[in-house]
Protein backbone atom coordinates (compact mmCIF):
# COMPACT_ATOMS: atom_id res chain seq x y z
CA UNK A 1 0.00 0.00 0.00
CA UNK A 2 1.49 3.39 -1.07
CA UNK A 3 1.65 5.97 1.43
CA UNK A 4 -0.80 8.41 -0.21
CA UNK A 5 -3.21 4.99 0.00
CA UNK A 6 -2.25 4.91 3.68
CA UNK A 7 -3.16 8.63 4.50
CA UNK A 8 -6.20 8.47 2.88
CA UNK A 9 -7.38 5.10 5.01
CA UNK A 10 -6.13 6.67 8.23
CA UNK A 11 -8.01 10.50 7.24
CA UNK A 12 -11.01 8.08 6.79
CA UNK A 13 -10.92 6.15 10.02
CA UNK A 14 -10.46 9.99 11.57
CA UNK A 15 -13.70 11.54 9.53
CA UNK A 16 -15.85 8.53 10.98
CA UNK A 17 -14.46 8.31 14.75
CA UNK A 18 -15.02 12.03 14.93
CA UNK A 19 -18.42 12.05 13.20
CA UNK A 20 -19.14 9.05 15.46
CA UNK A 21 -18.31 10.50 18.51
CA UNK A 22 -20.66 13.59 16.81
CA UNK A 23 -23.37 11.66 15.92
CA UNK A 24 -23.33 10.23 19.90
CA UNK A 25 -23.37 13.18 21.37
CA UNK A 26 -26.82 14.68 19.27
CA UNK A 27 -27.97 11.28 19.53
CA UNK A 28 -28.33 12.52 23.62
CA UNK A 29 -29.36 15.60 23.24
CA UNK A 30 -32.17 14.50 20.67
CA UNK A 31 -32.98 11.75 23.16
CA UNK A 32 -33.32 13.93 26.16
CA UNK A 33 -35.44 16.27 24.17
CA UNK A 34 -37.69 13.95 22.92
CA UNK A 35 -38.40 12.47 26.30
CA UNK A 36 -39.13 15.25 27.74
CA UNK A 37 -41.71 16.43 24.39
CA UNK A 38 -43.43 13.00 24.71
CA UNK A 39 -44.14 13.27 28.81
CA UNK A 40 -43.79 16.75 29.09
CA UNK A 41 -46.18 17.86 26.06
CA UNK A 42 -49.25 15.96 27.83
CA UNK A 43 -49.21 18.25 30.83
CA UNK A 44 -49.16 21.65 29.05
CA UNK A 45 -52.36 23.00 29.29
CA UNK A 46 -53.96 26.83 30.76
CA UNK A 47 -54.13 24.96 33.84
CA UNK A 48 -50.42 24.26 33.89
CA UNK A 49 -49.80 28.52 33.54
CA UNK A 50 -52.75 29.37 35.35
CA UNK A 51 -53.05 27.07 38.94
CA UNK A 52 -51.23 26.62 41.88
CA UNK A 53 -49.10 23.60 42.36
CA UNK A 54 -52.00 21.25 44.01
CA UNK A 55 -51.65 18.82 46.73
CA UNK A 56 -51.52 15.11 46.03
CA UNK A 57 -54.26 13.34 44.44
CA UNK A 58 -55.92 16.97 43.12
CA UNK A 59 -55.08 18.91 39.46
CA UNK A 60 -53.78 21.91 39.42
CA UNK A 61 -50.52 24.11 37.37
CA UNK A 62 -47.01 25.44 38.73
CA UNK A 63 -47.95 29.28 38.42
CA UNK A 64 -46.57 29.86 41.26
CA UNK A 65 -43.51 28.07 40.69
CA UNK A 66 -43.33 29.65 37.04
CA UNK A 67 -43.17 33.13 39.00
CA UNK A 68 -41.31 32.72 41.79
CA UNK A 69 -38.63 31.46 39.32
CA UNK A 70 -39.32 34.82 37.15
CA UNK A 71 -38.82 36.83 39.89
CA UNK A 72 -35.93 35.62 41.57
CA UNK A 73 -34.15 34.93 38.00
CA UNK A 74 -34.94 38.76 36.82
CA UNK A 75 -34.08 40.59 40.09
CA UNK A 76 -31.09 38.41 40.79
CA UNK A 77 -29.90 39.30 37.12
CA UNK A 78 -30.89 43.13 37.85
CA UNK A 79 -28.22 42.68 40.64
CA UNK A 80 -26.00 40.79 39.20
CA UNK A 81 -25.94 42.34 35.88
CA UNK A 82 -24.08 45.64 36.69
CA UNK A 83 -22.16 44.31 38.69
CA UNK A 84 -20.99 41.60 36.47
CA UNK A 85 -20.28 44.01 34.02
CA UNK A 86 -18.51 46.94 35.65
CA UNK A 87 -15.81 44.36 37.25
CA UNK A 88 -15.71 42.79 33.43
CA UNK A 89 -14.78 46.87 32.69
CA UNK A 90 -12.34 46.79 34.95
CA UNK A 91 -10.41 43.96 33.97
CA UNK A 92 -10.79 44.80 30.28
CA UNK A 93 -9.92 48.70 30.58
CA UNK A 94 -8.17 49.56 33.95
CA UNK A 95 -6.81 46.10 35.69
CA UNK A 96 -5.55 44.29 32.16
CA UNK A 97 -2.39 42.50 33.39
CA UNK A 98 -1.82 44.29 36.64
CA UNK A 99 -1.65 41.95 39.53
CA UNK A 100 -5.02 43.14 41.48
CA UNK A 101 -6.64 42.14 38.06
CA UNK A 102 -4.91 39.25 37.34
CA UNK A 103 -6.34 37.95 41.16
CA UNK A 104 -9.97 38.84 40.58
CA UNK A 105 -9.92 37.15 37.25
CA UNK A 106 -8.59 34.00 39.16
CA UNK A 107 -11.09 34.00 41.80
CA UNK A 108 -13.42 34.89 38.88
CA UNK A 109 -12.78 31.71 37.55
CA UNK A 110 -13.02 29.68 40.23
CA UNK A 111 -16.66 30.98 41.19
CA UNK A 112 -17.35 30.46 37.80
CA UNK A 113 -16.86 26.65 38.71
CA UNK A 114 -17.83 26.24 42.09
CA UNK A 115 -20.24 23.99 42.66
CA UNK A 116 -23.65 25.65 43.01
CA UNK A 117 -24.16 23.61 45.43
CA UNK A 118 -21.51 25.39 47.95
CA UNK A 119 -23.19 29.18 47.39
CA UNK A 120 -26.44 27.78 48.75
CA UNK A 121 -24.77 26.41 51.51
CA UNK A 122 -23.13 29.91 51.73
CA UNK A 123 -25.77 31.84 51.39
CA UNK A 124 -27.62 29.63 54.10
CA UNK A 125 -25.30 30.52 56.77
CA UNK A 126 -24.75 34.00 56.03
CA UNK A 127 -28.89 34.57 55.50
CA UNK A 128 -30.83 31.94 56.36
CA UNK A 129 -29.53 30.81 59.59
CA UNK A 130 -28.85 34.14 60.62
CA UNK A 131 -32.45 35.55 59.66
CA UNK A 132 -34.10 32.79 61.26
CA UNK A 133 -35.95 31.29 57.56
CA UNK A 134 -35.78 30.69 54.57
CA UNK A 135 -36.53 33.91 51.96
CA UNK A 136 -36.97 34.85 48.31
CA UNK A 137 -34.59 37.44 48.89
CA UNK A 138 -31.71 34.98 50.22
CA UNK A 139 -32.69 33.10 46.80
CA UNK A 140 -32.13 35.75 45.07
CA UNK A 141 -28.59 36.31 46.44
CA UNK A 142 -27.59 32.80 45.86
CA UNK A 143 -28.52 33.14 41.97
CA UNK A 144 -27.01 36.39 41.58
CA UNK A 145 -23.48 34.83 43.09
CA UNK A 146 -23.89 32.38 40.69
CA UNK A 147 -24.70 34.92 37.81
CA UNK A 148 -21.71 37.37 38.54
CA UNK A 149 -19.24 35.32 37.45
CA UNK A 150 -20.81 34.62 34.05
CA UNK A 151 -21.54 38.18 33.43
CA UNK A 152 -17.78 39.54 34.45
CA UNK A 153 -15.84 36.70 32.09
CA UNK A 154 -18.27 37.58 29.09
CA UNK A 155 -17.85 41.35 29.31
CA UNK A 156 -14.34 41.34 29.76
CA UNK A 157 -14.02 38.84 26.86
CA UNK A 158 -16.54 40.91 24.76
CA UNK A 159 -14.10 44.30 25.12
CA UNK A 160 -11.29 42.42 24.57
CA UNK A 161 -12.72 41.78 21.10
CA UNK A 162 -13.31 45.32 20.58
CA UNK A 163 -10.15 46.56 18.61
CA UNK A 164 -7.80 48.70 19.95
CA UNK A 165 -7.63 51.09 16.96
CA UNK A 166 -11.34 52.18 18.23
CA UNK A 167 -10.43 53.54 21.43
CA UNK A 168 -7.31 55.11 20.10
CA UNK A 169 -9.44 56.99 17.51
CA UNK A 170 -11.90 57.47 20.10
CA UNK A 171 -9.06 59.29 22.50
CA UNK A 172 -7.20 60.93 19.09
CA UNK A 173 -10.59 63.28 19.22
CA UNK A 174 -9.83 64.22 22.90
CA UNK A 175 -12.18 62.09 24.56
CA UNK A 176 -12.01 60.99 28.24
CA UNK A 177 -11.41 57.33 28.58
CA UNK A 178 -14.98 56.96 30.72
CA UNK A 179 -16.35 58.11 27.11
CA UNK A 180 -14.24 56.22 25.31
CA UNK A 181 -15.86 52.97 27.58
CA UNK A 182 -19.26 54.00 27.64
CA UNK A 183 -19.74 55.86 24.45
CA UNK A 184 -17.27 53.64 22.22
CA UNK A 185 -16.20 50.35 23.47
CA UNK A 186 -19.63 49.40 25.12
CA UNK A 187 -21.41 50.40 22.04
CA UNK A 188 -19.23 47.99 20.33
CA UNK A 189 -19.31 45.30 22.17
CA UNK A 190 -22.77 45.82 22.95
CA UNK A 191 -24.82 42.63 21.53
CA UNK A 192 -21.87 40.83 22.80
CA UNK A 193 -22.59 41.99 26.61
CA UNK A 194 -26.67 41.08 25.94
CA UNK A 195 -25.38 38.04 25.24
CA UNK A 196 -23.37 37.83 28.02
CA UNK A 197 -25.85 38.57 30.38
CA UNK A 198 -28.88 36.47 28.76
CA UNK A 199 -26.18 33.32 29.04
CA UNK A 200 -26.12 34.68 32.78
CA UNK A 201 -30.34 33.97 33.08
CA UNK A 202 -30.11 31.08 31.19
CA UNK A 203 -27.43 29.28 33.57
CA UNK A 204 -29.21 30.74 36.51
CA UNK A 205 -32.83 29.88 36.14
CA UNK A 206 -32.46 26.31 35.85
CA UNK A 207 -30.14 26.28 39.12
CA UNK A 208 -32.08 24.01 41.52
CA UNK A 209 -29.20 23.28 44.40
CA UNK A 210 -28.72 27.11 45.46
CA UNK A 211 -32.78 27.42 45.74
CA UNK A 212 -33.03 24.11 48.25
CA UNK A 213 -30.96 25.90 50.60
CA UNK A 214 -31.83 29.81 50.34
CA UNK A 215 -35.67 29.99 49.10
CA UNK A 216 -36.98 26.58 49.62
CA UNK A 217 -40.11 26.28 48.33
CA UNK A 218 -44.01 27.49 48.80
CA UNK A 219 -47.07 25.11 47.86
CA UNK A 220 -48.80 28.44 47.49
CA UNK A 221 -49.17 31.61 46.02
CA UNK A 222 -46.59 34.03 47.21
CA UNK A 223 -45.34 37.68 46.69
CA UNK A 224 -43.52 37.77 50.13
CA UNK A 225 -39.83 38.43 49.22
CA UNK A 226 -39.39 37.55 53.06
CA UNK A 227 -41.09 34.29 52.91
CA UNK A 228 -39.88 30.93 51.22
CA UNK A 229 -40.96 30.72 47.42
CA UNK A 230 -41.41 28.45 44.95
CA UNK A 231 -39.60 27.86 41.77
CA UNK A 232 -40.06 25.97 38.62
CA UNK A 233 -36.29 23.58 39.23
CA UNK A 234 -37.07 23.29 42.90
CA UNK A 235 -40.77 22.22 42.01
CA UNK A 236 -39.64 19.89 39.54
CA UNK A 237 -37.15 18.46 42.27
CA UNK A 238 -39.95 17.63 44.22
CA UNK A 239 -42.52 16.50 42.23
CA UNK A 240 -40.39 14.17 39.85
CA UNK A 241 -38.90 12.64 43.28
CA UNK A 242 -42.56 11.98 44.90
CA UNK A 243 -44.67 8.52 44.47
CA UNK A 244 -47.51 10.50 42.94
CA UNK A 245 -48.34 9.89 39.89
CA UNK A 246 -49.69 13.73 39.14
CA UNK A 247 -47.38 15.55 40.71
CA UNK A 248 -44.47 13.81 38.21
CA UNK A 249 -47.19 15.01 35.15
CA UNK A 250 -46.69 17.93 36.62
CA UNK A 251 -42.88 17.79 36.55
CA UNK A 252 -42.40 16.56 33.43
CA UNK A 253 -44.37 19.43 32.21
CA UNK A 254 -42.05 22.28 34.25
CA UNK A 255 -38.92 20.47 32.65
CA UNK A 256 -40.50 20.53 29.30
CA UNK A 257 -41.02 24.50 30.02
CA UNK A 258 -37.84 25.28 31.61
CA UNK A 259 -35.63 23.39 28.84
CA UNK A 260 -37.55 25.26 25.91
CA UNK A 261 -37.36 28.67 28.15
CA UNK A 262 -33.45 27.70 28.02
CA UNK A 263 -33.17 27.07 24.97
CA UNK A 264 -34.58 29.79 23.36
CA UNK A 265 -32.38 32.09 25.61
CA UNK A 266 -29.77 30.49 24.30
CA UNK A 267 -30.64 30.68 20.75
CA UNK A 268 -31.68 34.42 21.09
CA UNK A 269 -28.28 35.09 22.70
CA UNK A 270 -26.41 33.21 19.64
CA UNK A 271 -27.95 35.20 16.91
CA UNK A 272 -27.27 38.19 19.51
CA UNK A 273 -23.39 37.17 18.83
CA UNK A 274 -23.91 36.79 15.22
CA UNK A 275 -25.22 39.59 14.28
CA UNK A 276 -22.67 41.75 16.74
CA UNK A 277 -19.39 39.82 14.71
CA UNK A 278 -20.90 40.40 11.23
CA UNK A 279 -21.10 43.97 11.72
CA UNK A 280 -17.50 44.23 12.69
CA UNK B 1 18.13 72.26 10.73
CA UNK B 2 19.29 73.46 7.27
CA UNK B 3 16.09 75.42 6.34
CA UNK B 4 16.56 78.41 8.71
CA UNK B 5 12.57 79.41 9.33
CA UNK B 6 11.83 81.37 12.13
CA UNK B 7 11.24 80.51 14.84
CA UNK B 8 7.32 81.83 14.95
CA UNK B 9 5.66 79.68 17.83
CA UNK B 10 5.26 82.30 20.49
CA UNK B 11 3.50 84.64 17.31
CA UNK B 12 1.02 81.99 16.93
CA UNK B 13 -0.59 82.10 20.86
CA UNK B 14 -2.52 85.21 20.29
CA UNK B 15 -3.19 84.62 16.97
CA UNK B 16 -5.77 81.90 16.13
CA UNK B 17 -7.66 83.81 12.78
CA UNK B 18 -7.04 82.12 9.68
CA UNK B 19 -6.99 85.16 7.23
CA UNK B 20 -4.18 86.55 9.58
CA UNK B 21 -2.05 83.70 8.42
CA UNK B 22 -3.03 83.25 5.29
CA UNK B 23 -0.66 86.33 4.83
CA UNK B 24 2.28 85.34 7.18
CA UNK B 25 2.33 82.01 4.57
CA UNK B 26 3.32 84.27 2.01
CA UNK B 27 5.86 85.69 3.95
CA UNK B 28 7.43 82.80 5.24
CA UNK B 29 6.81 79.53 6.78
CA UNK B 30 5.34 79.52 9.91
CA UNK B 31 6.07 76.76 12.33
CA UNK B 32 3.39 75.02 14.10
CA UNK B 33 5.17 72.09 15.91
CA UNK B 34 9.18 72.08 17.00
CA UNK B 35 10.29 68.87 18.14
CA UNK B 36 13.75 69.10 19.93
CA UNK B 37 16.14 66.50 20.94
CA UNK B 38 12.87 63.88 21.22
CA UNK B 39 13.97 60.38 22.40
CA UNK B 40 11.29 57.71 22.98
CA UNK B 41 11.70 54.26 25.08
CA UNK B 42 9.33 51.14 24.67
CA UNK B 43 10.11 50.21 27.88
CA UNK B 44 13.82 49.76 27.46
CA UNK B 45 13.94 49.64 23.82
CA UNK B 46 14.62 53.07 22.59
CA UNK B 47 12.45 53.67 19.56
CA UNK B 48 13.70 56.91 18.71
CA UNK B 49 16.97 58.73 18.74
CA UNK B 50 17.20 62.43 19.44
CA UNK B 51 15.32 64.06 16.87
CA UNK B 52 14.99 67.56 16.08
CA UNK B 53 12.84 68.48 13.65
CA UNK B 54 10.11 71.72 12.67
CA UNK B 55 6.51 70.98 11.68
CA UNK B 56 5.19 74.18 9.58
CA UNK B 57 1.71 75.34 9.22
CA UNK B 58 0.05 74.68 5.87
CA UNK B 59 2.69 72.46 5.17
CA UNK B 60 2.39 68.74 4.39
CA UNK B 61 5.34 67.51 6.05
CA UNK B 62 6.05 63.43 5.42
CA UNK B 63 7.71 60.80 7.49
CA UNK B 64 9.34 57.80 5.71
CA UNK B 65 12.18 55.18 5.82
CA UNK B 66 11.82 51.44 5.86
CA UNK B 67 10.05 49.31 8.50
CA UNK B 68 10.21 49.96 12.36
CA UNK B 69 12.62 52.93 11.75
CA UNK B 70 10.16 55.05 14.22
CA UNK B 71 7.98 57.23 11.95
CA UNK B 72 5.02 56.05 12.96
CA UNK B 73 5.86 56.32 16.51
CA UNK B 74 7.18 59.86 16.05
CA UNK B 75 3.75 60.43 14.63
CA UNK B 76 2.47 58.83 18.15
CA UNK B 77 4.29 60.63 20.44
CA UNK B 78 2.69 64.15 19.00
CA UNK B 79 -0.28 63.56 20.05
CA UNK B 80 0.80 61.27 22.93
CA UNK B 81 -1.51 58.80 22.25
CA UNK B 82 0.82 56.55 23.47
CA UNK B 83 0.35 57.37 27.02
CA UNK B 84 -2.73 54.92 26.70
CA UNK B 85 -0.32 52.11 27.26
CA UNK B 86 1.81 51.87 30.13
CA UNK B 87 5.76 51.66 29.78
CA UNK B 88 6.10 54.04 27.04
CA UNK B 89 7.63 57.11 27.58
CA UNK B 90 9.41 60.25 25.36
CA UNK B 91 12.03 62.61 27.04
CA UNK B 92 12.68 65.87 25.16
CA UNK B 93 10.51 68.66 24.19
CA UNK B 94 7.53 68.57 21.49
CA UNK B 95 6.72 72.67 21.22
CA UNK B 96 2.90 73.02 20.10
CA UNK B 97 2.10 77.38 20.21
CA UNK B 98 5.11 77.64 22.45
CA UNK B 99 4.07 74.51 25.08
CA UNK B 100 5.82 71.41 25.80
CA UNK B 101 3.39 68.76 25.07
CA UNK B 102 5.67 66.19 26.61
CA UNK B 103 4.83 68.29 29.92
CA UNK B 104 3.10 65.95 32.40
CA UNK B 105 0.81 68.87 33.28
CA UNK B 106 0.03 68.79 29.63
CA UNK B 107 -4.33 68.06 29.51
CA UNK B 108 -3.84 65.14 27.18
CA UNK B 109 -7.79 65.47 26.36
CA UNK B 110 -7.78 69.07 25.30
CA UNK B 111 -4.34 68.06 23.22
CA UNK B 112 -5.68 65.49 21.37
CA UNK B 113 -8.78 68.23 20.23
CA UNK B 114 -6.04 70.67 18.62
CA UNK B 115 -4.50 67.39 17.08
CA UNK B 116 -6.30 65.24 14.70
CA UNK B 117 -5.06 61.75 13.49
CA UNK B 118 -5.91 59.16 10.96
CA UNK B 119 -4.95 55.57 11.14
CA UNK B 120 -3.49 52.97 8.87
CA UNK B 121 -6.92 51.20 9.35
CA UNK B 122 -10.24 53.31 8.90
CA UNK B 123 -11.81 53.32 12.47
CA UNK B 124 -15.77 54.46 11.95
CA UNK B 125 -17.24 54.01 14.88
CA UNK B 126 -19.90 51.54 15.45
CA UNK B 127 -22.80 54.34 15.23
CA UNK B 128 -24.28 56.44 12.45
CA UNK B 129 -22.43 58.64 9.64
CA UNK B 130 -23.87 61.62 11.55
CA UNK B 131 -23.15 60.48 14.78
CA UNK B 132 -19.50 59.51 13.81
CA UNK B 133 -18.98 63.25 12.63
CA UNK B 134 -20.43 64.90 16.11
CA UNK B 135 -18.69 62.44 18.58
CA UNK B 136 -15.89 64.77 18.31
CA UNK B 137 -17.91 68.36 18.29
CA UNK B 138 -19.89 67.36 21.59
CA UNK B 139 -17.05 66.64 23.48
CA UNK B 140 -16.26 69.76 23.58
CA UNK B 141 -18.68 71.93 22.17
CA UNK B 142 -22.56 72.09 23.14
CA UNK B 143 -24.38 73.05 19.90
CA UNK B 144 -27.88 73.49 18.93
CA UNK B 145 -29.53 71.02 16.44
CA UNK B 146 -28.98 73.30 13.53
CA UNK B 147 -25.47 74.53 14.12
CA UNK B 148 -25.14 70.98 14.52
CA UNK B 149 -25.99 69.94 10.99
CA UNK B 150 -24.22 72.44 9.50
CA UNK B 151 -20.90 71.53 11.02
CA UNK B 152 -21.36 68.05 10.31
CA UNK B 153 -22.08 68.93 6.86
CA UNK B 154 -18.86 71.28 6.78
CA UNK B 155 -16.48 68.58 7.79
CA UNK B 156 -18.00 66.28 5.09
CA UNK B 157 -17.68 68.78 2.45
CA UNK B 158 -13.99 68.75 3.51
CA UNK B 159 -13.52 65.69 3.54
CA UNK B 160 -15.13 65.61 -0.07
CA UNK B 161 -18.28 62.86 1.34
CA UNK B 162 -20.60 64.84 1.14
CA UNK B 163 -22.50 64.27 -2.07
CA UNK B 164 -21.98 60.62 -1.25
CA UNK B 165 -23.36 60.17 2.13
CA UNK B 166 -25.26 63.34 2.46
CA UNK B 167 -29.09 60.61 2.09
CA UNK B 168 -27.76 58.04 4.18
CA UNK B 169 -26.46 60.18 7.21
CA UNK B 170 -28.51 58.43 9.67
CA UNK B 171 -26.77 54.27 8.60
CA UNK B 172 -24.37 53.48 10.36
CA UNK B 173 -20.58 54.12 8.94
CA UNK B 174 -19.66 50.77 8.94
CA UNK B 175 -21.69 50.11 6.24
CA UNK B 176 -19.08 52.31 3.88
CA UNK B 177 -16.72 51.59 1.84
CA UNK B 178 -13.15 51.34 2.89
CA UNK B 179 -11.83 54.49 0.87
CA UNK B 180 -15.18 56.34 2.36
CA UNK B 181 -14.83 55.34 5.76
CA UNK B 182 -11.09 56.63 5.81
CA UNK B 183 -12.52 59.99 4.61
CA UNK B 184 -15.22 59.56 7.59
CA UNK B 185 -12.94 59.10 9.41
CA UNK B 186 -10.48 62.17 7.98
CA UNK B 187 -13.99 64.94 8.05
CA UNK B 188 -14.32 63.32 11.96
CA UNK B 189 -10.57 64.55 12.51
CA UNK B 190 -11.50 68.19 11.14
CA UNK B 191 -14.73 68.78 12.65
CA UNK B 192 -13.34 69.45 15.91
CA UNK B 193 -11.17 72.02 14.20
CA UNK B 194 -7.33 70.82 15.23
CA UNK B 195 -4.64 72.60 14.14
CA UNK B 196 -2.37 70.03 12.98
CA UNK B 197 -3.43 66.31 11.19
CA UNK B 198 -2.19 63.80 11.79
CA UNK B 199 -2.07 60.81 9.23
CA UNK B 200 -0.55 57.33 10.05
CA UNK B 201 -0.49 55.37 6.53
CA UNK B 202 -3.71 56.32 5.92
CA UNK B 203 -3.43 54.98 2.30
CA UNK B 204 -2.31 51.65 2.77
CA UNK B 205 -5.71 49.90 3.45
CA UNK B 206 -6.97 51.23 0.49
CA UNK B 207 -7.10 50.88 -3.52
CA UNK B 208 -5.81 53.01 -6.07
CA UNK B 209 -8.78 55.15 -6.93
CA UNK B 210 -9.84 55.83 -2.90
CA UNK B 211 -5.99 56.91 -2.44
CA UNK B 212 -5.96 59.61 -5.02
CA UNK B 213 -8.90 61.10 -3.69
CA UNK B 214 -7.32 61.09 -0.05
CA UNK B 215 -4.13 62.89 -1.65
CA UNK B 216 -6.35 65.38 -3.47
CA UNK B 217 -8.10 65.64 0.04
CA UNK B 218 -4.74 66.10 1.28
CA UNK B 219 -3.94 68.42 -0.76
CA UNK B 220 -7.12 70.82 -0.04
CA UNK B 221 -6.64 70.89 3.45
CA UNK B 222 -3.38 71.76 3.50
CA UNK B 223 -4.77 75.56 3.12
CA UNK B 224 -6.04 75.11 6.09
CA UNK B 225 -3.66 72.78 8.82
CA UNK B 226 -0.37 71.50 9.62
CA UNK B 227 -0.19 67.93 8.00
CA UNK B 228 2.09 64.95 9.04
CA UNK B 229 1.37 62.24 7.12
CA UNK B 230 3.37 58.79 8.03
CA UNK B 231 3.95 56.88 4.68
CA UNK B 232 5.62 53.44 3.07
CA UNK B 233 4.64 55.03 -0.61
CA UNK B 234 7.67 57.10 -1.87
CA UNK B 235 5.60 58.24 -4.86
CA UNK B 236 2.78 59.24 -1.99
CA UNK B 237 5.53 61.41 -0.22
CA UNK B 238 7.14 62.80 -3.19
CA UNK B 239 3.30 63.43 -4.78
CA UNK B 240 2.05 64.97 -1.33
CA UNK B 241 4.57 66.45 1.03
CA UNK B 242 6.54 70.13 1.05
CA UNK B 243 8.68 68.33 3.27
CA UNK B 244 10.29 65.13 3.44
CA UNK B 245 11.75 63.96 6.69
CA UNK B 246 13.92 60.09 6.25
CA UNK B 247 14.34 57.74 9.25
CA UNK B 248 16.55 55.03 9.89
CA UNK B 249 16.77 52.65 13.05
CA UNK B 250 15.10 55.85 15.14
CA UNK B 251 17.13 58.44 13.68
CA UNK B 252 15.95 61.16 11.69
CA UNK B 253 18.74 60.65 8.86
CA UNK B 254 17.97 63.58 6.64
CA UNK B 255 15.75 66.27 6.46
CA UNK B 256 14.44 68.88 4.08
CA UNK B 257 12.66 70.10 1.30
CA UNK B 258 10.78 66.97 -0.74
CA UNK B 259 12.29 68.22 -4.00
CA UNK B 260 15.66 67.95 -2.77
CA UNK B 261 15.61 64.74 -0.13
CA UNK B 262 13.83 62.96 -3.75
CA UNK B 263 16.17 64.67 -6.35
CA UNK B 264 19.78 65.47 -4.26
CA UNK B 265 19.56 63.84 -0.85
CA UNK B 266 22.97 64.57 0.77
CA UNK B 267 22.96 61.48 2.90
CA UNK B 268 24.55 58.31 0.90
CA UNK B 269 21.90 55.93 2.79
CA UNK B 270 18.78 58.35 1.71
CA UNK B 271 19.61 57.69 -1.75
CA UNK B 272 19.60 54.26 -1.38
CA UNK B 273 16.20 53.95 0.13
CA UNK B 274 14.85 56.55 -2.18
CA UNK B 275 16.11 54.66 -5.14
CA UNK B 276 14.47 51.07 -3.94
CA UNK B 277 17.80 49.57 -3.30
CA UNK B 278 17.16 48.89 0.21
CA UNK B 279 13.75 49.25 2.52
Amino acid sequence: MGRYARRRTINSFALAVSLAAALFRLFWLVAILWTLLYNGLTSIDLALFTEMTPPPGSAGGLLNAIFGSVVMTVISTMIGAPIGMLAGTYLAEYGKTGPLAEIVRFINDILLSAPSIVVGLFVYEVMVFRMGHFSAWAGIVALAIIGIPVIVRTTEDMLNLVPNGLREAAAALGSPRWKVITLIAYRAARNGIITAILLAVARVSGETAPLLFTALNNQFWSTDMNAPMASLPVTIFQFALSPYEDWQQLAWGGALLITVTILILNIVARSLAALGSSRG
Amino acid sequence: MELAAPSATNLRVDQPNRAGKAAATQAGLVECVTIRNLSFYYDKHQALKNISLPLYDKRVTAFIGPSGCGKSTLLRVLNRIYDLYPKQRATGEVLLNGENILSPKQDLNLLRARIGMVFQKPTPFPMSIYDNIAFGIRLYEKLGQSEMNQRVEAALRRAALWTEVKDKLKQSGLGLSGGQQQRLCIARGVAVKPQVLLLDEPCSALDPISTSKIEELIDELKSDYCIVIVTHNMQQAARSADFTAFMYLGELTEYGPTEKIFTNPDNPRTQEYITGRFG
